[in-house]
């Protein structure tokens, strides 16, 4: 049985922030969830996807975080509670849909969770999600903790249906990815099954329902409100009169940097974990008692300004500040001891010394940056593509996956990202408006979650340029997750279907269609080279299996390659490739065989001839 | 009850996750609050993976610059890179058996000397428990258990509020058929720690 599962109130466990969230909501009585993947929120997902093969939850991969919420809305308004989960740039992608299901609501249980990253750990950008409340009306809830993480999300779900709303669940990185022991509650009985009651003067959006539901939703925002002031989760502690207003992490450093300054006697904390909407008569209540309020939150300065606002409203003019050159920081994320400076800094409280080591004499140390694993396809085809363009002027648009990691030296492949499916869309501007070959990289994943308009949109208007997709058969970056192209049977499923990329492309109307095996360098060259001269938009789809994937299906491995005496150190293999099996040792190059995949490239381009399957060794 | 902080580094794939899990199961075994913190984004791209482990009373998951009170690495180039989180209080534990990174074989970057990464870490913090992990663990039996010969040295300093036999059934719990490996590992480390 899943842990997730285990049916015993009171029991300890520990779990990852990820894994909270996912038992929070099977204790809630979750029966259906949709997502796509993303980091910091995969795990979630990932759980679920387990947990449905052993019982009656629904779970799917959706092809986007659209899509995802579409699936989902459908299911809570038959009535069945129902969860949607996107990493926070996925909100984005579903935000057309988010809006105006806020106009529609459910009727079931509907809890989204947008999980933040700030820092940018694995992001484009550290956008704060908090606004998506503002901005659709729905109400946000914020947990503190893993445990909170756990407790909330039962609430969540009743909030929802009381409100007849989805609720935005916020997370960041440091609940996803902290651990902490949990307490396990009772698990709410799962009712799978639901019924449509057809209605359609209120879910059907044309501007007469939607001028009518647009009231229902100010009408919702203003109970909900209510509901924030009353929230277990929006309270007050401390009676001091110096304020401290935080939500989600920060409130956790706070906690402590009261504790490290001895100020708890002085200090009164407003800790907001249902932040839209703000609790507003509870902040001006809490402003009355205080002298002057700091606002700890990571990111915008979302409850500063509702605060402020507050207070302008009740003619209070004590120190409100958060955000500012001398305080917080809208960049990143924060951690305990630069909290605790800006609070003693802010009331004028003794602060420990800083503590750290002089690091002025320790020497620079070689840069470890990620970088593709050894035998990946990834860097077989971005070597191909590279030597089939040499001589041209090229522009390299990429996009979102493992394969981004292409654009570090010495490959070198990847001048423009924006966002997921970007790759093409940018491909039509770049060979429009300049004379460079346009050479886009796509994954497959990527290319089914919003490449696919993009490539409608190159044919249409009868772009030039040459699309590759890296098809290696899997959503690897985010922890090898299905995708509409997948092999369902790797996972001992059965019951889906198989959208060959191949046929798409072809029934899209592009001309130029070629399939290549990137280890076969060569061979891929040529092929690359063909594509690339073909005036209009060409495709070339760049099929290997993932080799971490491969691995993990046991699937049989390539002997491992040696480098034999004949190496006459060109290092052509080294400065090309720049595989993770290769060492340097006394000069010359090694290749560990135990990382080695034997994928063969860099035996493929010695001059010499020089690198031999291990087997051969004489 | 005392905080104690701990900052676990290493490269990807060296498992760093694992050995973290296994501290936060000791812990639930033993009734100590611990509270952990984990960038594992990048784990099986070759990246840096650094956990943090706070035991005790205090409520963060993360551990600020000069904030550890013990830093162990995996890899004695990124124990270095991590002499941020240390204080002239800090005990470093490390293995001394490097995996430069791909950097290194292209030319761009120097790998740091060994005897003046000891010295450099030496002077700046209270101990400094440096060994050949790998080589344990290759006598243990599994090159893959260095995390645990690490775990083994880390216990016997005695920092942390866990005792070795809990750490030992936790590996027992979490490691299945590699248990009898994992504690050999363990053990090595232990007793190598307290050699030095």
């Amino acid at each position: 049985m899943h842990k997730l599962l285990t049916d015993n109130p009171g029991n300890k466990m520990l779990l990852l922030g990820n894994e909270a969230i996912s038992r929070g909501a099977i204790e809630a009585g979750l029966a259906f969830a949709a997502t796509y993947p993303g980091t910091p929120s995969s795990e979630i997902s990932l759980n679920f996807f387990k947990i449905s093969q052993e019982s009656d939850l629904y779970f799917e991969y959706s092809t986007n975080e659209k899509v995802a919420l579409e699936v989902a809305a459908a299911a809570a308004n038959s009535g069945v509670r129902s969860m949607c989960i996107m990493k926070h740039v996925g909100l984005n992608v579903a935000a057309d849909a988010l809006m105006t299901l806020a106009y529609v609501g459910v009727k079931g249980g509907l809890v989204i969770i947008t999980a933040d990253d700030p820092f940018m750990f694995s992001s484009q950008n550290e956008q704060d999600n908090r606004y998506y409340g503002k901005l659709s009306g729905l109400p946000v809830i914020e947990p503190s903790s893993v445990k909170e993480a756990k407790e909330m999300m039962p609430y969540a779900f009743d909030l929802s249906e009381e409100l007849q709303e989805p609720v935005l669940f916020r997370t960041t990185t440091r609940i996803n990815h902290s651990t902490a022991i949990v307490e396990l509650g009772k698990i709410r009985k799962r009712v799978p099954k639901g019924s449509f009651k057809k209605d359609p003067f209120n879910y059907v959006t044309v501007p007469a329902v939607s001028r009518k539901l647009h009231v229902k939703l100010l009408k919702n925002i203003e109970k909900a409100s209510h509901l924030s002031d009353n929230s277990i989760y929006n309270f007050i502690e401390g009676k001091g009169e110096f304020g401290i207003v935080c939500n989600g992490v920060s409130y956790i450093y706070v906690s402590d940097a009261v504790k490290d300054l001895n100020l708890e006697d002085k200090v009164r904390i407003l800790r907001i974990g249902f932040s839209h909407p703000m609790p507003a008569k509870l902040i001006k209540t809490f402003l009355k008692d205080c002298k002057k309020v700091l606002v700890v939150e990571e990111g915008e300065p979302y409850m500063e300004e509702a605060v402020k606002a507050f207070a302008q409203e009740e003619g209070l003019t004590l120190s409100i500040r958060g955000k500012g050159e001398d305080l917080f920081s809208r960049l990143y994320e924060f951690d305990p001891a630069m909290v605790r400076k800006c609070i003693a800094k802010f009331f004028d409280a003794a602060s420990p010394s800083t503590k750290t080591v002089d690091l002025s004499n320790v020497p620079e140390l070689p840069q470890r940056p990620p970088n593709l694993c050894a035998g990946c396809s990834h860097r077989a085809t971005f070597y191909a593509v590279k030597k089939a363009a040499e001589g041209l002027e090229t522009i390299y648009p990429t996009d979102i996956g493992c394969y981004t990691l292409g654009f570090l030296p010495p490959l070198g492949m990847g001048d423009f990202l924006i966002c997921m499916g970007s790759s093409v869309g940018t491909s039509c501007g770049f060979s429009k408006i300049t004379d460079n070959k346009v050479i886009s990289f796509i994954g497959d994943s990527t290319f089914f979650h919003s490449g696919i308009p993009g490539l409608v949109n190159a044919v249409f208007n009868n772009h030039n340029f040459t699309l590759v997709i890296l098809d290696n058969g899997i959503t690897a970056m985010t922890g090898h997750q299905p995708n509409p192209g997948v092999d369902m049977s790797n996972f001992n499923l059965s019951g889906y279907g198989r959208i060959v990329i191949e046929d798409v492309v072809k029934a899209l109307g592009v001309q130029h269609i070629t399939v290549i095996r990137p280890y076969r360098i060569k061979k891929s060259i040529e092929a690359i080279k063909e594509a690339i001269n073909f005036k209009g938009v060409s495709v070339i789809i760049s099929k290997e299996m993932c080799t971490l994937y491969s691995k993990s299906l046991k699937k049989p491995a390539g002997k491992p390659f040696y480098i034999s005496e004949k190496c006459k150190n060109h290092r052509n293999c080294v400065n090309d490739l720049a595989c993770p099996a290769f060492f340097i040792k006394d000069n010359r190059v090694h290749i560990d065989p135990v990382m080695c995949a034997g994928c063969s490239v860099c035996a493929q381009i010695c001059p010499e001839n020089a690198i031999l399957p291990l087997k051969d060794r004489k | 009850m005392k905080t104690t902080r701990l900052i676990i580094v290493a490269v990807g794939g060296q498992g760093n996750l694992l050995a973290s899990r296994i501290l936060g199961e000791a812990s639930l075994l033993s009734g100590i609050p611990i509270r952990m913190s984990e960038i594992h984004g990048m784990a099986q791209r070759g990246g840096v993976v650094e956990s943090a482990l706070v035991f005790g009373d205090a409520e963060s998951t993360i551990i600020s610059d000069g904030e550890a009170d013990v830093l162990v690495g995996f890899e004695p180039s990124e124990t270095l890179r991590a002499l941020n989180k240390c204080n002239s209080g800090t005990t470093v534990i490390t293995n001394l058996s490097p995996l430069p990174p791909f950097t290194v074989a292209i030319g761009k970057g120097i790998y740091p000397d060994l005897g003046m990464l000891q010295e450099l870490i030496r002077a700046k913090t209270k101990r400094l428990i440096a060994f050949d992990a790998t080589a344990l663990a290759k006598e243990a039996g599994n090159v893959m258990s260095v995390n645990m010969v690490l775990l083994g040295a880390l216990l016997q300093t005695g920092i942390l509020p866990l005792s070795a036999d809990n750490v030992k059934e936790a590996i027992t719990v979490r490691t299945g058929k590699f248990a009898e490996f994992n504690i050999k590992a363990f053990e090595l480390g232990f007793s190598s720690a307290k050699l030095s």
